[in-house]
């Protein structure tokens, strides 16, 4: 069932949780909410399930308007973070919860019900726990329960708050794929909210990335990490390095920019974030004729597929850089070494947006150069 | 640590185990005559039948209560819970001639309920209110953080599986909350079935229809029938230890089942 | 009129909103009911002890204060408490100390023997020390002998109070103390410091609201204890007649407004007892969440109690 959130406004007291929203989800999509906490992530999928009402705006089912429609007739399935599953009740009564409180007419026969509970506690693994009570299970099968649970009822939407927020990483990878395969096995739309960028990646066909109430992106997992939209973007999803820079120069596709803060500032040269993941910066022992930055290696952590290096550089700034284990070898670096580091990619965001500047290039454009020289950063401004 | 021992068994031990060592040389046929008096059955019947009303319809009331102190807003209600304990502050000697005064029939409630014709005061009705005022924190107090406790997400998760509001509450609260009631329950009726200063002025202690086992105690007593008095205590003692031990376990159940 | 709202961490933030959120209606009936049961039940029988005292003017509410019988009753009901109070203090530390900071076997037993007071009818419990000191009681013949009276006498009166009154200290101190663990005593050790020292300047401060919440029940029960008491002391005008007492005789001699006085009296105290347990308990609770901040939450600390710490905790 496709899902439409159209122009939603949702405040608590002063806070604007969401601040005019458009979603849309397609039938069958998995599709994450990604963000910080308080970015509104968690206030939309509420809104979504129908348990807060938005102050400004309209939630369409299927094309039909759901905005009013209680919770109780939406036909959603919500996992609440902590599960919520009924303490006083055995994991059967839990999944059984659902059908049992439905009106006499349309509720399944005692028969029914132990049927399609057995085949749910199948479905999530659980087969032989029907008797347990929530508090004598882990927290990986608790969360199963209350899948178990939400999915009783049929729903047309599957809700997930922080579906695995609250378990170890090595439980939280196993139910991640988990929940893949019961995702292609059962094709229902499932939207799911999560603050960890890695859990959005692997699991979602779809990323909504969210801060401070509004969406900042939407995309497939690769489209958000490779081409980020907003500087938020780029620094929520993964590890990058920030310079505040002022950036001149060229026009893109031309061989260089200028990117530093020279004494003289030229005309036209703007205020810009720069972006580089790490593994975009190259690293070397020797400087090569290339535009570099020099630096001095802080820390290296070896341990890892990667090598991480921190690298502290000439202007003060402190990198993180990864190179290969062969490459690193290859090297041979050492703590206290002096290194030299060059932007393989990066992408600069202005810090005004002047779309109108004749010679500058677009905010959020990718600098996919080797000549691209990172200069002294600006005095007024202390990069990180 | 000694000390402590000392200090309860010159205080708790010794003269508690006095009563039991004194009754336990009555003989059988004391015992029986004592209990087979229809004054005493009388007594025992009002007693923890009255004891069983108040704290039934403090269950009831108190849960209401608790549900109300916890989950509305309304003015006044800071003062309201901080009263709810009144009933341990007030000396019961105090609430016994105040709730007469109010119960007798020249009193505010009672002179209605006198004109509608019921006899508050002087009747078991009376010593039934008097009982619900001494036991009527209990529940209250057991029922609130309970309450207080219950995880909005749970409710939630309830409506989301399409339960109705009276649904989430029986099926989901009332479960949650009922050993804390109950244990709220069982405290109650212990303190009802041996309260005396509050019931002894409302109840107008006629014996065999007005009078409660407390007083039957005090009777015997300053009748300085000593061997009455013990037999009627023992039972209302064997009476009390069993409360105390049905009321921890009530009590453990209630935390095992206890919202984290 | 006043609107009533659901509080906020139940309410949904939308009015009216079907999740959480009773109807207007149920709300308003719910808080009624509530209000009509406790205002019968609790407030109306303290405005008719004040109503009743001044029936027949200040002026007699004053004199029956006054009275040399109320006097003496004044006197005595504050010697009692002045006794039993202190000693169950200590004996609550004491008592407390030794369940929580010690391993022993029976120490479930020795927690159940602390709640019985609680569980014991009032009358029974003078009924004890009756059988025991009086005329006729074990250890009357003795007592007589060494011209020492107690039953029907003031010692008579402190000892049922202190045996009704026991257990309030020690049962508010138990969870406090279990919640706050040895770490804070054993790294007072360590530094070197005695047990004296240890316990004024470590333990003390730690369980200083509990101790003032338990001390204030103490005090509440001691100086209005009734059914024990009333066993024990004889009822003689001016010698062994406590404030409860004094009201019980004025009453049955129909003084009214004079046993509505003293009452109202008494009225006061636990009016005032209330406040200081709202003030202690929000206290306890304070010390009792930054406890929780450092350590694991704290297990059984009711900061809700005299229903809770009635029995068991």
């Amino acid at each position: 069932m496709g899902i439409e959130v159209a122009n939603v406004t949702k405040r608590f007291g002063g806070f604007v949780a969401l601040n005019d929203v458009n979603l849309h989800v397609d039938p069958g999509a998995l599709v994450a909410l990604l963000g910080p906490s308080g970015s509104g992530k968690t206030t939309l999928l509420r809104v979504i399930a129908g348990l807060e009402r938005p102050d400004v705006g309209s939630v369409k089912f299927e094309g039909e308007d759901a905005t009013t429609r209680d919770v109780r007739e939406r036909r959603v399935g919500f996992v609440f973070q902590h599960y919520a599953l009924f303490r006083h009740m055995t994991v059967f009564e839990n999944v059984a919860f659902g059908l049992r409180v439905r009106p006499r007419r349309v509720r399944p026969s005692r028969a029914e019900i132990q049927a399609r509970v057995t085949e749910l506690l199948q479905l999530v693994q659980l087969d032989g726990f029907a008797r347990r009570y929530p508090p004598q299970m882990s927290g990986g099968q608790r969360q199963r329960v209350a899948l178990a649970r939400a999915l009783a009822v049929e729903p047309k939407v599957l809700l997930l708050d922080e579906p695995f927020g609250a378990l170890d990483a090595k439980v939280r990878q196993e139910l991640r794929r988990w929940l893949r395969r019961l995702h292609e096995e059962i094709h229902v739309t499932t939207v799911f909210v999560t603050h960890d960028q890695d859990e959005a990646l692997e699991l979602a066909d779809r990323v909504v990335v969210m801060n401070a109430g509004c969406i900042e992106q939407i995309g497939t997992p690769d489209k958000v990490f490779r081409d980020p939209a907003s500087a938020f973007v780029m620094n929520f999803l993964g590890t990058v390095n920030v310079f505040h820079r002022r950036v001149s120069g060229l026009t893109p596709g031309m061989d260089a920019i200028e990117i530093q803060c020279p004494d003289e500032l030229p005309a036209g040269s703007r205020p810009a974030r720069i972006f580089v993941r790490p593994h975009n910066l190259e690293i070397d022992t020797r400087a090569s004729g290339r535009p570099r930055l020099r630096g001095r290696v802080q820390f290296i952590n070896a341990a890892g597929p990667q090598v991480k290096i921190e690298v502290l550089t000439e202007f003060g700034e402190i990198l993180q850089v990864e190179t290969s284990q062969k490459r690193y070898r290859a090297l041979g670096m050492v703590k206290g070494g002096e290194v030299y580091v060059t932007p393989k990619e990066m992408r600069v965001f202005f810090d005004d947006s002047r779309p109108d500047q004749a010679d500058s290039l677009e905010s959020g454009s990718d600098v996919d150069t080797t000549l691209g020289r990172i200069g002294r950063p600006c005095a007024s401004k202390k990069s990180p | 640590m000694g000390f402590t021992v000392l200090y309860l068994s010159l205080l708790v031990l010794i003269p508690l185990s006095t009563l039991v060592l004194c009754a336990g040389r009555l003989s059988w046929e004391e015992l029986w005559h004592t209990f087979s008096a229809s004054r005493t059955l009388a007594a025992y019947r009002l007693s923890l039948g009255g004891a069983l009303i108040a704290a039934g319809g403090n269950a009831i009331f108190g849960l209401l209560i608790a549900w109300v102190l916890v989950r509305y807003r309304f003015p006044g209600r800071r003062v309201l819970d901080a009263l709810v304990d009144l009933p341990f502050a007030l000396p019961t000697a105090v609430a016994g001639i105040s709730l007469t005064a109010i119960y007798a029939p020249t009193g505010v409630i009672g002179g209605w309920l006198a004109g509608a014709g019921i006899q508050a005061a002087y009747s078991p009705l009376g010593i039934i209110i008097a009982m619900a005022f001494v036991s009527l924190p209990f529940v209250i107090r057991t029922a609130q953080p309970v309450l207080q406790d219950i995880d909005r997400e749970v409710e939630e998760a309830a409506a989301t599986l399409g339960a109705d509001r009276l649904q989430v509450f029986a099926r989901v609260i009332f479960p949650t909350v009922f050993p804390a009631v109950l244990a709220g329950f069982a405290m109650a009726f212990a303190r009802a079935v041996g309260e005396y200063g509050s019931v002894v002025f409302i109840s107008g202690n006629m014996p065999g229809r007005t009078e409660i086992v407390p007083l039957l105690i005090m009777t015997r007593l300053e009748e300085y029938n000593y061997a009455g008095a013990k037999a009627v205590a023992l039972a209302l003692l064997v009476l009390s230890f069993l409360m105390l031990l049905v009321i921890n376990l009530l009590q453990a159940w209630a935390r095992r089942s206890a919202p984290v | 009129m006043a609107t009533i709202v659901t509080d906020a961490r139940f309410a949904d933030s939308t009015l009216g909103h079907a999740v959480q959120q009773s109807s207007a209606f149920a709300r308003w009936v719910l808080v009624l009911v509530a209000v009509a049961f406790l205002g019968v039940m609790l407030i109306l029988p303290l405005v008719i002890v004040f109503v009743s005292a001044f029936d027949k003017g200040w002026q007699t509410a004053v004199a029956a204060l006054e009275h040399p019988d109320a006097r003496a009753a004044i006197r005595l009901t504050a010697l009692v408490t002045v006794i039993a109070v202190p000693s169950n203090v200590v004996f609550g530390i004491a008592a407390a100390w030794a369940i929580t900071k010690y391993r022993f076997s029976g120490k479930s037993v020795l927690v159940t023997l602390i709640d019985l007071p609680f569980s014991v009818s009032p009358v029974i419990a003078g009924m004890i020390f009756v059988l025991l000191f009086g005329a006729r009681g074990l250890l009357g013949p003795w007592l007589s002998g060494h011209d020492i009276q107690i039953v029907f006498a003031w010692p008579g009166i402190v000892v049922a109070t202190m045996f009704v009154t026991l257990p309030f200290v020690a049962r508010e101190l138990v969870p406090l103390m279990q919640a706050q663990g040895h770490d804070d005593e054993e790294a007072a050790i360590s530094l070197g410091a005695g047990g004296w020292q240890t316990f004024f300047r470590v333990t003390l401060p730690n369980i200083k609201w509990g101790l003032a919440y338990g001390t204030i029940l103490c005090t509440a029960r001691a100086l209005g204890e009734f059914g024990a008491v009333s066993v024990v002391s004889g009822h003689i005008r001016g010698e062994t007649n406590t404030l409860p007492l004094h009201v019980e005789i004025l009453y049955n001699e129909y003084q009214f407004a004079a046993a509505f006085s003293v009452a109202g009296l008494l009225v006061g105290i636990a009016l005032l007892t209330i406040a200081a347990k709202s003030v202690i308990q929000w206290g306890l609770r304070k010390s009792v969440r930054d406890d929780a901040e450092t350590s694991s939450a704290a297990p059984g600390v009711s900061g809700q109690p005299w229903g809770e710490q009635w029995v068991s905790k």
